[in-house]
């Protein structure tokens, strides 16, 4: 009785994962096959048909080349380097200062942070964009780097849990020997802060590729179209061509697909300890 | 003079301003001061660029709560509110099966979190073509014999707010269950293991061991999926642009502010906005003292 029992527990957990596996995979699976068919193969077979060649590569062509993805794949890398860098910078020059530093008005600061976590940044979004006007940053790059790297106390939470873990002890000999409070940051804390280093470069590059909104209001301009935005741009001129389209969907998907086989063990972390301490 | 040469004490007042000034002025500028000009707007009448601001005291919020136009927008994240409900309950289940011992792990574990990982373009797209006519979801339909059902998913006011709340569920369900999943794997072992002596099926070890150990997380996603479903529009906007019946509050709010020019009624929809989030956090701020008082 308890063996058959289980016999079913075990045909129904598998039956069930699979239906899960198929019902991601497919959606994403059939964007690729129509991919790779030309136009006329497209409008004669169904979308989970496989492509008759897999080394057609023209819809691609046209995508990245004559619908100027290139732009965005250019864009993507440079405002994603420099956010993701000036947040580590600046998250850890918070961590630290809040973490190993007594002084008048810490208490205030560190709540100024946290306190922000609770305005939704889309709700204040009417407000922010005449900020970025009045800067004179709008349509440039700068306004997307800006806003991705500044307001985030999620980077600011992790640093400072983690550097709580790092002994002051450490700080304290590196003093008898003379170092300075910045020879401390840079030379002590920030090489054992590598691991929360590599959580918040994940979280934030994965959150600032997928960005969508950011780089629509306040970068419009064509040269600074970022992967998002510039997929986007897909929907008009090529509407009746969804076998290019589908070339454009999956030049940006491929790249995450890559980092995440790659770094998977990281993104584990990573979304774990992001979202716990949101 | 060189900062090492400094004493500790004034190399620690230069340290404390220099490290803490660009990102004070960075959360004051982007965090604090739209806060405050959000609120300053939603009392005026303003098309968002002219010098004057008429001073119009409450009547932006007056005009929200009385055209229905505006008002019944909330209607529609019913849609992705139940869609969170579900959301949450499959990433649970998801959890609690690959917790177990499975073949394969890695590669379900790896499937079901991917999506979560996806540009919100790439996403919008994938769905628009699975639900367009004759599109993926037509074709998986037909071939399992149920074409009865077949809708336009995505024209049909009725069913467009199901069609994008499922693609919602696609795309949060892997953030929950991963969260989930690290939770359950740091009940210890020998939890189950007793309770395996004991006689308890996995029914049994589920509501009494997982389940309570991470009854707080559970909670914790809850909140965050429904305060997320309240603050809906990046998948509406990029399928479609809030037509068909699909708009949403934050749509709304944008479209009021960057195409209509009514920055202070937008405002006021923001500030608004900003009160229900924040109730819900205080909510769930309440709940879980409430719980903890009575443990």
């Amino acid at each position: 009785m308890r063996k058959k029992n289980l016999g079913i527990s075990i045909f129904f957990k598998y039956t069930v994962l699979v239906l899960a596996a198929l019902a991601v995979i497919i959606p994403v699976l059939v964007v690729f096959f129509a991919a790779f068919k030309i136009s006329d193969e497209y409008n004669k077979t169904g979308p989970l048909t496989i492509p008759s060649n897999w080394l057609n590569f023209e819809n691609f062509k046209t995508a990245i080349i004559r619908g100027q993805m290139y732009i965005g794949l250019i864009n993507t890398v440079i405002v994603v380097a420099v956010s993701v860098f000036g947040a580590v910078i600046l998250g850890t020059m918070v961590a630290y200062t809040l973490n190993r530093f007594e002084f008048k008005g810490r208490k205030v600061v560190l709540h100024a942070f946290l306190l922000a976590v609770l305005i939704p940044s889309v709700t204040t979004q009417v407000a922010t964009f005449k900020v970025i006007q009045f800067l004179q940053i709008y349509n440039t790059r700068m306004a997307g780097i800006i806003l991705f790297m500044g307001t985030d106390i999620i980077a600011i939470t992790i640093f400072l849990q983690f550097m709580n873990s790092i002994s002051v002890s450490l700080d304290e000999s590196a003093m008898l020997d003379g170092a300075s409070y910045f020879t401390i940051y840079a030379k002590i804390i920030l090489p054992l802060t590598k691991p929360a280093i590599a959580t918040v470069c994940i979280i934030k590059g994965v959150a600032i590729y997928n960005d969508f909104y950011i780089p629509f209001l306040y970068m419009p301009k064509k040269e600074l179209q970022v992967i998002s935005t510039s997929l986007y741009k897909f929907i008009g001129p090529y509407g009746a061509h969804w076998e290019i389209i589908c070339a454009a969907i999956a030049v940006a998907i491929v790249p995450t697909l890559i980092v995440f086989l790659s770094l998977q063990r990281f993104f584990y972390n990573g979304f774990t300890a992001g979202a716990v301490k949101q | 003079m060189v900062f090492s040469q400094l004493s500790y004490k004034t190399q620690k007042k230069i340290l404390i301003v220099s490290f803490l000034i660009i990102p004070l002025a960075l959360l004051l500028t982007f965090g604090y001061l739209p806060l405050f000009n959000l609120f300053r707007y939603s009392f005026h009448r303003w098309n968002g660029y002219s010098k004057d601001m008429e001073f119009v005291g409450l009547k932006n919020y007056i005009r929200f709560f009385s055209e229905p136009e505006y008002f019944q927008v909330f209607k529609n994240s019913l849609y992705y509110f139940a869609g969170s409900f579900i959301q949450t309950s499959l990433a649970l289940f998801f959890a609690a099966i690959l917790s177990t011992k499975v073949k394969g792990r890695n590669f379900f574990k790896g499937v079901i979190f991917f999506p979560s990982l996806l540009n919100s373009v790439a996403i919008g797209f994938i769905f628009l073509y699975f639900f367009k006519p004759d599109g993926t979801f037509d074709t998986v339909l037909q071939a399992i014999g149920l074409e009865g059902i077949i809708h336009y998913w995505i024209r049909n006011p009725r069913i467009i707010n199901v069609s994008l709340a499922g693609t919602s569920v696609w795309r949060y369900l892997g953030g929950s269950f991963i969260i989930f999943l690290g939770a359950m794997q740091s009940i210890p072992p020998s939890f189950y293991e007793a309770a395996e002596i004991d006689g308890a099926n996995k029914w049994r070890q589920f509501k009494y061991i997982t389940f309570p150990s991470i009854k707080r997380i559970v909670e914790l996603m809850m909140i965050l999926a429904v305060s997320g479903s309240i603050r809906v529009f990046e998948t509406p906007r990029i399928m479609t642009r809030g037509g068909n019946g699909s708009m949403t509050f934050v749509l709304q709010t944008m479209e009021t502010a960057f195409e209509s020019q009514k920055y202070g009624l937008a405002s006021a929809m923001g500030i608004i906005l900003l009160i229900i989030v924040v109730l819900v956090t205080l909510l769930q701020k309440w709940l879980f003292a409430e719980r903890e008082e009575l443990a």
